[in-house]
């Protein structure tokens, strides 16, 4: 173990916070609909990445800002959702196989884009990349910043929305025993279609604030999927603050783990965390 | 007499690989050859498989105009490993039981070229692979690697990059070494570890990572922290770019740093990797391109590799190295004028192939020969070969930020 320096530490942390901040917002969607559907919609990660790239073409080849691209990805995801969502309850697809076909979804996700923009390295050059400002004498670059301050935002948002809002009780009703909420008046089948929608746009989001940090190639899609399972397992299904809370956790204990040991020990703490709360906290899940 | 006799058909094998597209197209006759390999055509591998497919595909075009091998024309049955050793591990069986091809070309990737070489081991037939990365394990005798790392490249390569560093406007005297645990990329830091050592530079840090590691913030900052005259930073594919990128968030630039296998188009052109070192066996530049047929097959390759919408379409290690191989599979068949296996592993293992990379040989251990990596730095967006001085681009020599 080494004794770090203050300004080190602190550095390392912040990187970790902004890491987790990713992790949360990528996390955001698949947790709403894990835990408010009972969904294990892996396709998540697929349209994060298809989001990514479809910014990337906008940015690189017709010269759209990158975040002004939303405008079009936010809609186009929320059909999609929805349209998903139709499809998985005209199937009755249940939660287990609603993992099988979603995988199998993201893999035809996963062979478009590389279809599209082949496998190579595909790297988004904007102006944003070239920002960065210090506070306290950190570093803060503005993409992980922007990235931060979207994933908390939209965490916030949707919490209260969840919290206070009729619709967020309908949702947590539904969730909670949809038969007796559409007794209560909920309609399930728009509330889902919606809430469906919602979440694939979230992907879309994240996508976004991925391709102005990242680097993107299509395989990279499956190697999020086991830390962002972590983080939303951690931070409790359909609580749409956990995964951020939790991806901070993880982030910042990897970045710990870097200072204080080795960058190699980075891994063995964020699945240490998730199988400590599997043993001390298996209601959460 | 032995000596001349092997000369000659060196120079027989010389005439027919590098002549290439100068020589006229003889007349195609009989069954054609088939040539059996797989490559990483999906999965995490493949940006780098494609390029070893667009190289297959010029290579066997070319042979094809030029007459083909033997006077017969020559078929490349490719097949999709999926980046999986263990699949291709059965394709391999598939291609030599099934499809019973005439001749075996390597798969790209240490994992599936291992996969391949047991196979090739049980069927006696030669295998010529692209890109071996760890020689101690290649240890069938009718295996050649076209990647010439030579025998001992934890040691040798170190060497050569150390040697290079050397001649920098300030030589390094303090070094941190921070790797991937990625195995073919790992045994050549620890093996850098050792020669810093010997030559007396002052290690201030040594870290490694999980190949697939996403933060590379606190990696950043302990180097910056450590304030080293040299980065030894020994990556693979994007992790090299992920470093420099967080080193540039921090607001810091290593003096030196150099990468062992960084992806060469992501490299090149990003703003925090002007002046970043790397491994290579070939560039762009005199005097590799000296030779037209060469000059041309760089020529061909940018243009296929724009039509198939790859971002980097420059030849560079991976590309130069697939060439290789079948400049050796071509050599070896013209030398002996058989298809045979056996007597093309001999003529191979006897003999000096001049190649697209410089001469190779497979007389040492494990068939590996002379260690033929250089040093190339990113200047203007551009990779140049910098050490040695005989391989430099013309005027190139290593410079700092």
């Amino acid at each position: 173990m080494v004794v770090p320096s203050f300004g080190l530490l602190a550095q390392s942390i912040l990187s970790g916070i902004f890491l987790g901040g990713m992790y949360g917002l990528v996390g955001l969607g698949l947790g709403l609909s894990w835990g408010l559907q009972r969904q294990i919609n892996l396709t998540h990660f697929g349209f994060v990445f298809l989001s990514a790239y479809l910014c990337y073409q906008g940015a690189t080849v017709w010269g759209v800002d990158p975040l002004l691209s939303l405008i079009i990805v936010i809609p186009v995801f929320f059909g999609i959702g929805v349209v998903m969502q139709w499809a998985l309850a005209r199937f009755r697809i249940s939660a287990f196989n609603s993992l099988l076909v979603t995988f199998g979804l993201t893999v035809v996700i996963e062979s478009l884009i590389q279809y599209v923009w082949t496998a190579d390295f595909r790297k988004l050059h904007s102006a944003y990349g070239e920002i960065k400002f210090t506070v306290f004498g950190l570093y803060v670059p503005l993409p992980e910043f922007l990235a931060f301050v979207v994933s908390a935002t939209l965490a916030v948002g949707i919490w209260a929305l969840l919290r206070h809002s009729d619709l967020g009780k309908a949702l947590r009703a539904m969730a909670e025993d949809a038969p007796i909420a559409s007794a209560f008046g909920v309609n399930e089948r728009a509330i889902s279609l919606l809430l469906s929608g919602t979440c694939i746009a979230l992907a879309g989001i994240a996508g976004a604030m991925f391709a102005l940090t990242y680097t993107l190639t299509p395989t990279q899609i499956f190697s999020w999927v086991g830390v962002v399972f972590a983080a939303v397992m951690l931070g409790g299904l359909g609580n749409p603050l956990g995964p951020l809370l939790a991806g901070m956790i993880i982030g910042v204990s990897e970045a710990i783990a870097m200072t204080l040991f080795a960058p190699s020990w980075a891994p063995i703490v964020s699945f240490s965390l998730l199988i400590l709360m599997l043993l001390f906290r298996p209601a959460r899940t | 007499m032995k000596a001349f006799a092997k000369w000659a058909a060196a120079a027989a094998a010389l005439t027919a690989v590098v002549g290439l597209s100068a020589e006229p197209a003889r007349a195609q006759g009989g069954k054609p050859i088939v040539i059996g390999s797989t490559l990483a055509l999906t999965g995490p591998l493949s940006a780098t498989g494609l390029v070893h497919k667009l190289t297959g595909e010029i290579y066997v075009d070319d042979l094809n105009k030029r007459g083909g091998l033997l006077g017969r024309k020559v078929e490349w049955l490719l097949k999709d490993d999926q980046s999986k050793p263990d699949l291709a591990r059965t394709l391999y069986e598939q291609l030599i039981t099934a499809d019973k091809v005439d001749l075996l070309m390597g798969p790209y990737a240490t994992g599936a070229i291992l996969s391949s070489i047991s196979v090739a081991q049980r069927y006696n037939k030669m295998l010529i692979s692209h890109t071996m990365g760890i020689p101690s394990l290649a240890k069938y005798d009718m295996h050649f690697p076209a990647w010439s790392l030579g025998p001992d490249p934890a040691t040798t390569v170190p060497t050569t990059a150390f040697d290079a560093v050397a001649q920098a406007p300030k030589p390094p005297k303090t070094i941190a070494i921070v790797t991937s645990k990625f195995p073919s990329v790992h045994f050549l830091s620890l093996g850098a570890r050792d020669i810093a050592k010997k030559r007396g530079l002052t290690e201030v840090l040594f870290l490694e990572w999980e190949f697939g590691n996403r933060d590379f913030g606190p990696i950043a900052a302990r180097v910056k922290d450590a304030k080293p005259d040299l980065v030894w930073s020994g990556n693979i594919g994007l992790e090299g770019n992920m470093l420099l990128e967080a080193m540039k968030k921090i607001d810091y630039t290593p003096p030196l740093h150099i990468h062992s296998y960084p992806a060469p188009g992501p490299m090149a052109s990003a703003p925090e990797t002007d002046k970043a070192l790397a491994l290579t066996i070939f560039e762009e530049h005199p005097p590799f391109t000296n030779n037209p047929a060469v000059a041309q097959f760089v020529r061909t390759f940018r243009e296929r590799a724009t039509a198939a919408g790859m971002p980097y379409t420059a030849v560079e290690t991976q590309a130069a190295a697939s060439y290789t191989a079948w400049q050796l599979l071509e050599a070896a068949a013209v030398a002996t004028n058989s298809l045979d296996d056996k007597k093309m592993a001999d003529w191979l293992k006897k003999s000096q192939v001049p190649t697209i990379q410089g001469t190779l040989r497979f007389d040492r251990g494990n068939n590996f020969g002379d260690d033929l990596m250089r040093i190339k730095q990113v200047q203007n967006k551009t990779w140049v070969t910098v050490w040695p001085k005989e391989y430099a681009a013309p005027g190139a020599t290593i410079k700092m930020p």
